[in-house]
């Protein structure tokens, strides 16, 4: 839900920019007012239906057969979408010094999106690295890419009270291992791997007409690879990349619930789901901001897009790429 | 324009990773520090601060432990982060756990040992709507009995094998979340809860039928300490390898009576003791984490033999019905009596020695409970 609006961002970007071209030069910020609108709109048509259903539904749920079918619509489930916004500017315990929930959920926000980044800058690089080798050496990919494929079967839950244990023996050198950086190992985890299976992907693509050229002009495998292989490789790292930072965000929310890091947004779910019997405003507001996070990381990697596609300039990938880059 | 765009995107980026890198600095700090004379140790919790633990976290913040010579650092634990296996892995020197579980992974060949029994009685209940009528544990058989598992759910199906009912078909096991939401919507006929904990969930919510807060005449309450399949719970383990070093040995001592301490304190002090569980970062509100304090003293005090002694007779009722209890999978939780050293009484006999000589009271002979009103969602 919280990557579903730029997909739409990116891929039909072309034919968009190509009619805005014939417009006025001062459209372009009406576009984009159409497009905050929208959001807004989007939002606001959520929070309606969520109340409409709270108006209509079953307090107690539907059941079909004894299998429950309809959620229920009372204040513990559902609770009213101003009570949750209400409840942000709560005090969190009622003592003194004690934060708003809206100040402990931005904390949250803050140190989770600080582990999710450096677990997703950390699985960019492994994962690039990794891409890399096994496009160099057949022999590589043959041997490594089953393992790769096979890392990610490995269920994150088994994962990570090994990864917390291990962790508590390392030293890297004078630098003690941290309990957030086995959440960061957990998020890069799950994070090279959609970078890696795509880049090598992405540096196979050139077909065998612009490979030749290549040849014919005797480039060595580097000059192929930083002229032909790393430029058509693009296309198909970017949506790597998206699903990378979905895992990244992911990833660390679970790894922080699964191995009791205290500070992030996973663990502010626990600790606020404890309370959700008589109270479970705040229990939605830990998940709105896990949501937002999550938008904030959708919004990193469109920032990673424009970079890197600028350079290219539209249109210009090189031959093979195009026809290849749809199937 | 496109790169002009381009470039401060980069360097917004940027600046990120390196807000990033100088906030994880800053968490990198905390694990270091302490003065150079006093022994770092890491004592492993059982969960999330609350006060359940306020014992130790009272040691720490009163500066009980530093008074013997301990920086002691402690560490929360979750679902996947057992006490007893991170303490068998090394990852903690010391460790608060359930004797039970304790002794399920002694048998599979992890080496610790209980070196201070802290909590005298269980606290364990398995709530009810009283409309169930679930007044015995005979009287779950057929129903829906919800339970955490990972090894808490012992004295539940201890009290269901003896009263006849195989928990792995006489009754619908469902598993249980972090609250009490599926007894309170019906999905759960029997809900298992702490008495610090869970079942003050139950009392700090609305009842919708009166627009108040449930009441406990609402509920039918199996306390396994009454019914008499009560286990062992919160204890302090050692590495049983490690008790061989002198060092190690004379640590143990040290952090058992300043654990202690800080468990007098909070009898004394149970409202001050509420506002370090808080100020250690728990969510649990100002009144939920008071109920769970005067809870927990309840199970603690009185202890007629000095608190951390572990009663023989109750360790030999746990490793009994630990024996017996089958559990979802029809095995039993232990298949013959804990070997090696399970447990000394050694060094709790010493510290509580050292203690009352400073004249501390370590039996809580007078000890009363103070009356607790719950607010609203525990706030």
């Amino acid at each position: 839900m919280t990557t579903a609006s730029p997909p739409t961002a990116s891929p039909p970007a072309e034919p968009r920019t190509r009619v805005s071209r014939s417009r006025p030069p001062g459209w372009r910020g009406g576009e984009r007012l159409r497009r905050g609108l929208l959001a807004v709109t989007a939002v606001l048509v959520l929070c309606a239906l969520w109340e409409l259903y709270k108006a209509i539904g079953p307090a107690t749920g539907g059941r079909l057969l004894g299998v429950p079918v309809l959620p229920r619509a009372n204040d513990i489930a559902m609770p009213h979408t101003w009570a949750i916004l209400d409840e942000l500017g709560k005090q969190e315990v009622r003592t003194a010094g004690s934060d708003t929930v809206g100040a402990s959920v931005l904390k949250a926000m803050w140190f989770t999106i600080k582990i999710s980044l450096v677990g997703l800058v950390t699985g960019i690089v492994v994962g690039v690295l990794l891409a890399v080798a096994m496009a160099r050496l057949k022999i590589v990919e043959r041997g490594l890419l089953p393992y790769v494929v096979i890392s990610q079967t490995v269920p994150l839950i088994a994962l990570a009270p090994l990864v917390a244990g291990w962790g508590g023996k390392l030293h890297l050198g004078g630098l003690e291992w941290q309990r957030w950086m086995s959440v960061s190992l957990i998020a890069a985890y799950l994070a090279f791997f959609p970078v890696a299976v795509g880049m090598l992907r992405g540096l196979q693509s050139p077909g065998a007409n612009a490979l030749e050229l290549m040849r014919s002009y005797a480039a060595s495998w580097w000059q192929t690879f930083l002229r032909l292989r790393l430029p058509t490789s693009v296309p198909f790292l970017l949506p790597a990349l998206r699903l990378a930072a979905a895992s990244a965000v992911i990833g660390a929310i679970v790894a922080e619930i699964s191995t009791g890091t205290r500070g992030g947004i996973g663990r502010l779910i626990v600790d606020y789901s404890q309370s959700a019997s008589s109270n479970s405003s705040r229990l939605y507001d830990a998940v709105l901001g896990a949501a937002v996070v999550g938008l904030i990381f959708a919004g990193l990697v469109s920032l990673l897009e424009v970079a890197l596609t600028w350079r290219r300039g539209r249109g210009a990938a090189p031959g093979g790429t195009t026809q290849k880059a749809g199937s | 324009m496109k790169r002009r765009l381009a470039g401060g995107l980069a360097a917004v980026l940027a600046g990120t990773l390196v807000l990033a890198a100088c906030g994880d600095d800053d968490t990198t700090g905390e694990g270091g520090g302490g003065a150079a004379a006093l022994t770092p140790v890491k004592l492993q919790l059982q969960w999330a601060y609350q006060a359940q633990f306020a014992g130790y976290i009272a040691a720490r913040d009163k500066g009980f432990f530093e008074e013997e010579g301990l920086d002691v650092e402690l560490l929360e634990a979750a679902v996947d982060t057992p006490p007893h296996q991170v303490l068998a892995d090394g990852g903690a020197d010391f460790a608060i756990a359930w004797v039970p579980k304790a002794l399920q992974i002694r048998e599979s060949g992890a080496e610790i040992t209980n070196i201070a029994q802290i909590f005298q009685r269980s606290g364990t209940l398995q709530v009810s709507f009283k409309d169930k009528g679930i007044n015995a544990p005979a009287d779950l058989a057929g129903k829906k009995v919800g339970n955490w598992g990972f090894g808490n759910e012992y004295e539940l199906f201890a009290a269901m094998t003896e009263a006849g009912i195989d928990p792995s078909s006489g009754v619908t096991l469902v598993q249980q979340d972090f609250n009490m939401n599926a007894l309170l919507s019906g999905d759960i006929d029997a809900a298992q809860a702490m008495s610090y904990n869970e079942y003050a969930q139950v009392l700090e919510a609305e009842n919708p039928a009166t627009g108040e807060l449930y009441k406990p005449e609402d509920f039918t309450v199996l306390d396994w300490d009454e019914v008499g399949t009560a286990m062992l719970q919160d204890s302090i383990w050692a590495d049983t390898e490690k008790l061989e070093d002198p060092a190690y040995q004379d640590t143990a001592t040290k952090i058992i009576k300043a654990s202690i301490k800080g468990w007098v304190y909070c009898r004394d002090n149970p409202e001050e003791c509420r506002d370090l569980v808080v100020a250690a970062g728990s969510k649990l509100g100002a009144s939920h984490q008071l109920w769970q304090m005067n809870e927990v003293n309840q199970l603690i005090w009185p202890s007629p033999d000095g608190i951390g002694t572990l009663d023989e007779a109750a360790w030999k009722q746990t490793v009994e019905i630990a024996k017996a209890t089958k559990n979802a999978d029809g095995d039993t939780v232990l298949t013959k009596d804990p070997e090696g050293l399970a447990y000394t009484t050694d060094y709790v006999t010493k510290a509580l020695e050292e203690l009352r000589g400073e004249g501390v009271d370590v039996t809580g002979t007078n000890y009363k409970p103070i009356t607790v009103t719950l607010e609203p969602g525990g706030v």
